[in-house]
């Protein structure tokens, strides 16, 4: 169990440092010059250059990778050439945005999907499961963006109930800003839901044919019983497997959604840095983004070891 | 010899079509493809035409679907935009398998370091949330459909290299594979000749799901303002110049997005019905 999971740990360090190499050779090649972009098409050269300088451009591709990575493990992030504040500031205020709406779609999507799962699964092949598995098949289908925009059409231009977009910030009261949240989370997680309660679904049916269940029937446990207490835990691998996947889909998706919902999360921070040539700010959000999805795999892969304590005593 | 693969042929095509799912999958699939084949030679009205006077129209007998805010048929945009979404997403399948599927059986046939090498190069790839790295490469490279095309298909080639691997590990063991090997056949010949055909079905089927995908992504990233460029008309786009107009034109959102919907859903059911008919085993626990 401890060589397993230090092999994974390992492994996501390496996949940590090729990513960060792959990052910084790609923003590398972006054309434009970010110091002339900062200091507008007006600027004489003699300007550019003394900015070039101040800013480190002016050095080798091998310096700043590791100033760059340096920098990263003592979360010094550098300066973002467009806002002058630091990086880190940028991406801490942001994250208050992008990580509770990531957070709160997960928990709608999951408290959606496995229920759904369980039901149709536990009535296999009758009408309910037939109707439940036709709809998230059409759910699966629905880009978020899109369902977003109708969720907007509905409750913000006809009912009026929440806003449009936009987000008040936490200072302006939790209320306010769980309301700005409701609908991009309800647009992040019901697509992802429908993915999760298939999954969840085919997982069940699989299980609830083994032999174990046979015998926890036979030993007098009801179907309910049977389903809930020996089935759900057994086919929680590959649901576990998904979720850890649908994080790096929630987290990309954010970047989409808040653009939808002019959210100022981490997702739009990009798109505008981007946009920008803000190659220091792209760096650091895209490297963060990586580290997380590496990080959530790591923890789906110890969250195996406590749901199948076979996986504990192999190895 | 040709009797018995024409045979097989027809049964599967019987088994198949009597597979629900499959069914519709096609009918739905068929009816997009048709609407863009015929967009190349016939529109309702021609795309590139503004007329200002009838800006926004709501859905009537002369627009279908109405028109949008310079007076364009919705109805020719969506046609001409099905060809770019399954266009972009046909392509970038087709990067992802070419590339995908000789390094999964590469790396099948030699094993070893190579076998690790590219597994852990996988990884790396599959660390990045795909849509943000689309986002950036089309970013770096310029908006426009052909490097949506690029971005969609790099992270296609993990997911087939993953898939044709699987499959060709499986199959090197077996009894037929080592027979080959002893009459003298090289691992490039043997993979060409036997394990291709048999893991032919697994990627028939990973294909029509990164399609699906392809098409999602397709429509983000046009959304965003990253994929094909106006004049021409792309689905995302559409929705994209829609959104600032729920308001006042609640019908410019609703076609694209149901395009989007139903080509994904076909291509979806498509994939489904395969995996079913072409595994049988599979069958029993639907």
């Amino acid at each position: 169990m401890t060589a397993y999971l230090l092999r994974r740990v390992v492994s996501g360090l390496v996949t940590l440092v090729v990513a960060s190499i792959v990052v910084f050779s790609v923003l590398e090649v972006i054309p434009g010059d970010p110091a002339r972009l900062m200091l507008g098409m007006n600027a004489t050269d003699d300007a550019v250059q003394a900015l070039r300088v101040q800013m480190g451009l002016d050095q080798g591709f091998l310096v700043r990778y590791f100033h760059w990575t340096g920098g990263l493990l003592t979360f010094d992030f550098g300066k973002s050439y467009t806002y002058s504040v630091p990086v880190g500031e940028l991406i801490a205020e942001r994250i208050t945005v992008s990580l509770p709406l990531a957070l709160i779609a997960l928990a709608l999507s999951t408290a959606i999907a496995i229920p759904v799962g369980v039901f149709a699964a536990a009535r296999r092949g009758k009408p309910a499961d037939t109707i439940s598995m036709a709809i998230s098949q059409v759910g699966v289908a629905i880009p978020n963006f899109w369902f977003a925009l109708l969720l907007v059409y509905v409750f913000a231009v006809w009912l009026r109930v929440v806003p449009a977009g936009g987000f008040p910030g936490w200072e302006a009261g939790i209320g306010p800003s769980l309301k700005a949240l409701v609908l991009p989370a309800i647009a992040l997680a019901l697509p992802q839901a429908a993915i999760l309660a298939r999954v969840s679904r085919s997982a069940l049916i699989e299980v609830l044919g083994e032999d174990f269940i046979r015998t926890a029937r036979a030993k007098g446990l009801s179907r309910e019983a049977a389903l809930w207490r020996h089935a759900l835990r057994n086919a929680m691998l590959p649901v576990l497997t998904i979720l850890g996947l649908q994080f790096a889909f929630l987290l990309a998706g954010t970047v989409i959604i808040e653009n939808v919902f002019y959210l100022p999360g981490l997702g739009r921070l990009v798109v505008q840095a981007i946009n920008q040539r803000d190659l220091i700010v792209v760096e650091s959000v895209v490297m963060l983004l990586v580290a997380s999805v590496i990080l959530i795999n790591l923890l789906v892969d110890m969250a195996y070891a406590v749901v199948d304590p076979r996986l504990r005593t192999r190895s | 010899m040709s009797d018995v693969a024409a045979n097989r042929e027809r049964g599967f095509l019987r088994v198949a079509f009597v597979n629900r799912s499959f069914a519709t999958g096609i009918v739905i699939t068929a009816l997009i493809a048709a609407m863009a084949l015929l967009s190349f030679f016939w529109t309702p009205y021609d795309v590139t035409k503004l007329v200002v006077a009838d800006r926004m129209l709501p859905p009537s007998w002369d627009h279908i679907l109405g028109t949008d805010q310079f007076g364009r048929d919705v109805l020719s945009m969506i046609m001409v935009g099905a060809r770019n979404s399954l266009a972009v997403a046909l392509v970038a399948v087709g990067i992802g398998m070419g590339i995908g599927v000789p390094l999964g059986c590469w790396a099948a046939a030699r094993g070893g370091w190579i076998d690790d090498a590219l597994m852990r190069a996988n990884d790396v790839v599959f660390a990045f949330p795909a849509l943000l790295s689309a986002i950036m490469i089309t970013a770096v490279f310029g908006p426009g459909a052909i490097n949506a095309i690029i971005a969609i298909g790099i992270f296609n080639i993990p997911v087939f290299a993953r898939v044709a691997r699987a499959g060709a590990l499986s199959l090197w063991p077996r009894e037929f594979v080592l027979a080959a090997r002893a009459a003298g056949k090289g691992s490039v010949l043997i993979t060409v000749e036997h394990i291709l055909p048999n893991i032919a079905n697994l990627l028939l089927v990973q294909g029509t799901i990164q399609f699906a995908l392809g098409i999602l992504a397709e429509a983000s990233l046009s959304y965003l303002g990253l994929g094909a460029q106006p004049p021409m008309p792309s689905w995302g786009r559409m929705l994209f110049d829609a959104q600032t107009r729920m308001a006042v034109a609640p019908h410019l959102a609703i076609a694209p997005g149901m395009a989007i919907v139903l080509t994904v859903l076909g291509l979806n059911l498509i994939g489904d019905g395969l995996a079913d008919v072409l595994d049988p085993k599979l069958r029993r626990r639907r």
